[in-house]
């Protein structure tokens, strides 16, 4: 379902559902990922990994590993470089490089399982991995730390021993906080005082991973020239050839990155893990290397993200009107800085008006690996904890949950709690819209079969979106058809979505367009694919490119013609004459004529666009709750989103139902069990339990379209914020069924047995029907 | 290790050839054939998206080891398309917008071919129960699941089938 709440223009191809230019070599096995890639004389790297969370590497030896018949090459961390300190923005996150490349590869410590301590390049991959069992690493075992409440204890012991935390704008050495952040409005204290009603909730959540299907991969060429070639599964080529010049102390000139078709993200693919190590290894080996991540090497080694804490109080008047509200967040860095706390801190009570506010936020250093952006990075464990409390405020007020969250909604024009004012925002009309949903409306049957029984949960979620740099170069065919080469990795859809904002502006079909995304060497700079930033950004970059392709071919017409450039306009898809109606062209026509009127016509477009129109979802979850056992089963599951202009309505129901099936994943199975020696225990897809097919209902979609001013046609991005209100959602349904509020994620049958056990025998049921 | 002959049928092309024991299918199709349409995301089993048909039924070809598909008939997903015409549930696949990334795409696509050649009209929960061993990151499952349906319905109405 499309509700446009301010209608725009009128389009022609924005809003239709073409096929994406990419299905059919997905459908028929040709569409080509990293690790289908095959080179003349091609080997193969492993990589040795710490078996210890928190260890000095004393000793490594690897004498024994070279020696063996088919191995080109080893390494460790004497062979990396020593990268200075330097801070490199990735648009999810800024990494500094120095911290970077001792993640990539240890120097003097092992800071968490799995961490890479050594790596071999061989003939083939079990020749590799023999070697690695050649390499002996003596290691002074170092207690782990394993989480915020750990980290944060007195007497802690340090992971990061030259870590100097920034507290509050104090500088602070020997400290496992390496920040320490606030924003600050209003007499929170004195606003709390006047409150009718005040909630305060501790919520903790568990690490989660992204889950991509695709392990990390990479495939490295380092040439006789000292030019590298990178060959990699990547959210933004340009961003691992800026980590691999910063971590190899490399110009980027000398750098190519090929982004190969990439199998997931969601954020987990923008840092770099195995692209130095391959680079490297083939310096030594004279020879393109190879390496493939295991499953187990992407849970123990690559970026979930945070697992933290996050304290929440609000106070309300009698009529529900929010006074003041304050949050405490401390997630998770693992090993490195860098968790997603600003992002909690922006997002967490950016779906209200209150005037009076206080958030503090921790990045924490734990022995585990470095956390990564994770789809809305952040903001999810935010949600989680505000978008409860909320509902308890409404339960106790005995208001409707979204009459609450409307009551007190933020509006265009209204401070964030974090400081800038919002733009054109949707958080009203996605309310509305869920209050006038067929499932809001609809009545609930409480009782399931054999004693089960059902909740029904409402939550709310905010995303801060992205703009930044893209670029786009469109070059005309002589057939009318055009090629788009773009710069951003086509992660779920953005080849199609592009292709059709550029068509639009063309004036052609979405199939006359060809959108290739090429490496490094082959497009302008461009961000990662992340932020919900790409069909935003790069969709105006191909706008651009596309203007200027229309007003070169302007140009054309008027010479083909004989007639001043000012008398030719544009316009379904025709070039004409404004003096005389007479002269008209379609733009096959005139592409055919672009060499006889001056050559052929290219158009770049870039653009650097410093902010973004946030998005904001509305999610609503009918569950049964089984008593006896503490499982849940969703039963339906409708998410409002309010997605600026829907460029292919298909796709962007395509990232709502994704990342609403994440959030289900999240809330009730997805955690790492960590042992306290730091190990984790389910490094599997077995035990790592993601939802499957059989534990998901159909998500049903409606899309609210508040247009976004700054794109040409309104776009805001979507990929993100569905998998921020989930969580919470599904808390507030749990609640609903049976009485109990959960405080930790995820909301496993153990927990709900537990919480069950624990109620008091008189049960409270909040909403209303 | 030595290797030992065997022979078997890939994609409807008798091959003959030399493998180690421990090989398994999934690295000898990839890896030896070149078809490198079937992915692997996990080595073990839990993931689905190196399912290829064996003798028909679908397989996680992770788990079977080359020397025991000696004799047997295997399809991958390069052999589901017929004389460069998609198959219903490919055909499907896109026009649903069953897929996103795509690395799991192939197993889907074997799955569900199983499954419509066994039961052409399987209900929702049966096409859910059929695919629960293939895991999908992007979609959600809703279009995988509607486009499963959608292939099921153009196979009802007599379209000529390549599956």
């Amino acid at each position: 379902m499309v509700a446009t709440a301010r209608p725009g223009k009128d389009f022609k191809v924005i809003g239709t559902r073409p096929v994406r230019h990419d299905g059919l070599d997905k459908v028929i096995g040709r569409a080509l990922y990293g690790a289908d890639l095959k080179l003349p004389g091609l080997i193969h790297g492993a990589v040795l990994r710490s078996p210890h969370a928190h260890a000095r590497i004393k000793k490594i030896d690897t004498s024994k590993a070279e020696k063996l018949a088919g191995v080109f090459a080893v390494i460790t961390g004497n062979d990396m470089p020593l990268a200075p300190s330097k801070v490199v923005d990735l648009v999810e996150g800024a990494e500094n490089m120095r911290y970077n490349s001792d993640k990539v590869m240890a120097q003097d410590k092992a800071l968490f399982k799995g961490h890479p301590v050594a790596a071999v390049a061989a003939v083939d991959q079990n020749t590799a991995l023999e070697a690695l069992k050649l390499i002996d690493v003596k290691y002074e075992l170092l207690p782990p730390i394993l989480n915020v409440g750990e980290a944060m204890a007195k007497a802690a012991p340090i992971a990061l021993e030259d870590l100097t935390g920034n507290h509050l704008g104090k500088k602070v050495p020997h400290t496992n906080v390496a920040s320490h952040n606030r924003h600050e409005f209003g007499e929170v204290d004195k606003a709390f005082s006047s409150c009718e009603l005040v909630v305060e909730r501790e919520y903790e959540l568990a690490t989660v991973h992204q889950g991509y299907i695709e392990p990390q991969n990479a495939t490295a060429d380092w040439n006789a020239e000292g030019r590298v070639t990178v060959w990699t599964s990547t959210q933004g080529a340009h961003g691992v050839r800026k980590q691999v010049a910063g971590v190899l102390l490399l110009p980027e000139s000398r750098i190519k990155v090929v982004p190969m078709e990439i199998g997931g993200g969601f954020g987990g693919k923008i840092s770099v893990y195995l692209e130095p190590l391959a680079a490297l290894l083939s310096k030594k080996a004279g020879r393109p290397v190879k390496m493939v991540m295991d499953r187990r090497s992407v849970f123990e080694a690559t970026g979930p993200t945070p697992g933290g804490r996050v304290r929440v109080k609000l106070g309300v008047d009698r009529k529900g009107r929010m006074l003041a509200a304050e949050a405490d967040l401390r997630y998770e860095a693992g090993a490195y800085p860098g968790s997603p706390i600003a992002r909690g801190m922006t997002c967490i009570m950016a779906a209200y008006k209150i005037p009076n506010t206080r958030i503090d936020g921790y990045d924490v250093i734990v022995n585990k690996p470095k956390t990564s952006a994770y789809r809305a990075p952040g903001s999810t464990h935010a949600a989680f904890a505000m978008e409860t409390v909320v509902d308890e405020v409404a339960e106790r007020l005995g208001m409707d949950p979204v009459k609450l969250r409307l009551l007190n909604a933020a509006r265009e024009g209204d401070r964030r709690p974090d400081g800038p004012r919002h733009p054109r925002i949707g958080c009203v009309e996605v309310l509305e819209a869920a209050m006038a949903s067929p499932h809001w409306k609809s009545k609930l049957v409480r009782k399931g079969k054999d004693g089960r029984v059902r909740g029904r949960g409402v939550a709310q979620g905010f995303w801060v979106n992205a703009g930044r740099e893209s670029s786009v170069a469109i070059s005309v065919n002589g057939d009318g058809t055009v090629q788009l080469v773009e710069g951003s990795t086509d992660i779920g859809g953005s080849r199609a979505s592009i292709a059709m904002q550029a068509a639009e502006a063309l004036g052609i079909g979405a199939q006359d367009v060809w959108p290739i995304v090429v490496d490094t060497d082959g497009i302008g700079y461009t961000d990662v694919t992340g932020g919900s930033r790409t069909t935003y950004a790069t969709g105006a970059a191909a706008i651009k490119a596309a203007d200027l392709v229309i007003s070169e071919m302007k140009k054309r017409a008027a010479r083909h013609w004989n007639r001043e450039p000012g008398d030719i306009a544009h316009g379904d898809g025709r070039f004409f004459s404004k003096s005389d109606p007479e002269l008209k062209m379609s733009f096959k026509e005139l592409s055919a004529r672009l060499g006889e009127t001056g050559g052929p016509v290219v158009g770049v477009g870039t653009v650097n666009i410093p902010d973004a129109g946030g998005a904001y979802g509305t999610h609503i979850v009918d569950l049964e709750v089984d008593p006896d056992t503490g499982k849940v089963d969703i039963l339906r599951y409708t998410a409002i989103q309010d997605v600026g202009k829907a460029i292919h309505p298909s796709y962007v129901e395509g990232q709502i139902q994704g990342g609403a099936v994440q959030g289900i994943g999240w809330a009730l199975n997805e955690e790492y069990f960590v042992t306290d020696k730091g190990a984790m225990a389910n490094s599997s897809f077995l035990d790592y339990r993601m939802p499957t097919a059989l534990d998901t209902p159909m998500i049903e979609t409606i899309l609210v379209e508040v247009q976004y001013p700054t794109h040409p046609y309104g776009v805001r991005g979507v990929g993100e914020v569905p998998i921020v209100p989930p969580v919470a959602a599904i808390a507030n349904a749990i609640h609903d069924a049976v009485g109990v509020r959960l405080n930790q994620a995820p909301m496993k049958p153990g927990r709900i047995l537990e919480a069950l056990a624990a109620r008091p025998a008189a049960r409270s049921n909040g909403r209303k029907a | 290790m030595a290797k030992i002959p065997i022979q078997f049928t890939v994609n409807g092309e008798p091959r003959e050839m030399m493998v180690e024991p421990a090989w398994t299918l999934l690295r000898t199709l990839r890896d030896e054939l070149l078809l490198t349409g079937t992915k692997e995301g996990c080595s073990n089993g839990n993931c689905g998206a190196c399912t290829v048909l064996v003798e028909g039924r679908s397989v996680n070809s992770c788990l079977v080891l080359a020397p025991e598909a000696d004799g047997l008939e295997v399809t991958t997903v390069e052999g589901i398309a017929r004389n460069g015409k998609l198959s219903h549930v490919q055909e499907a696949f896109v026009q649903e917008g069953g897929l996103q990334c795509g690395f799991c795409t192939p197993g889907f696509i074997i799955s569900a071919t199983a499954l419509l050649r066994r039961n052409p009209n399987p209900t929702e929960e049966e096409i859910r129960l059929n695919l629960a061993g293939n895991l999908c990151r992007c979609t959600g499952y809703d279009k995988i699941i509607k486009a499963v349906m959608r292939a099921s319905a153009a196979m009802a109405s007599g379209g000529a089938p390549a599956t």
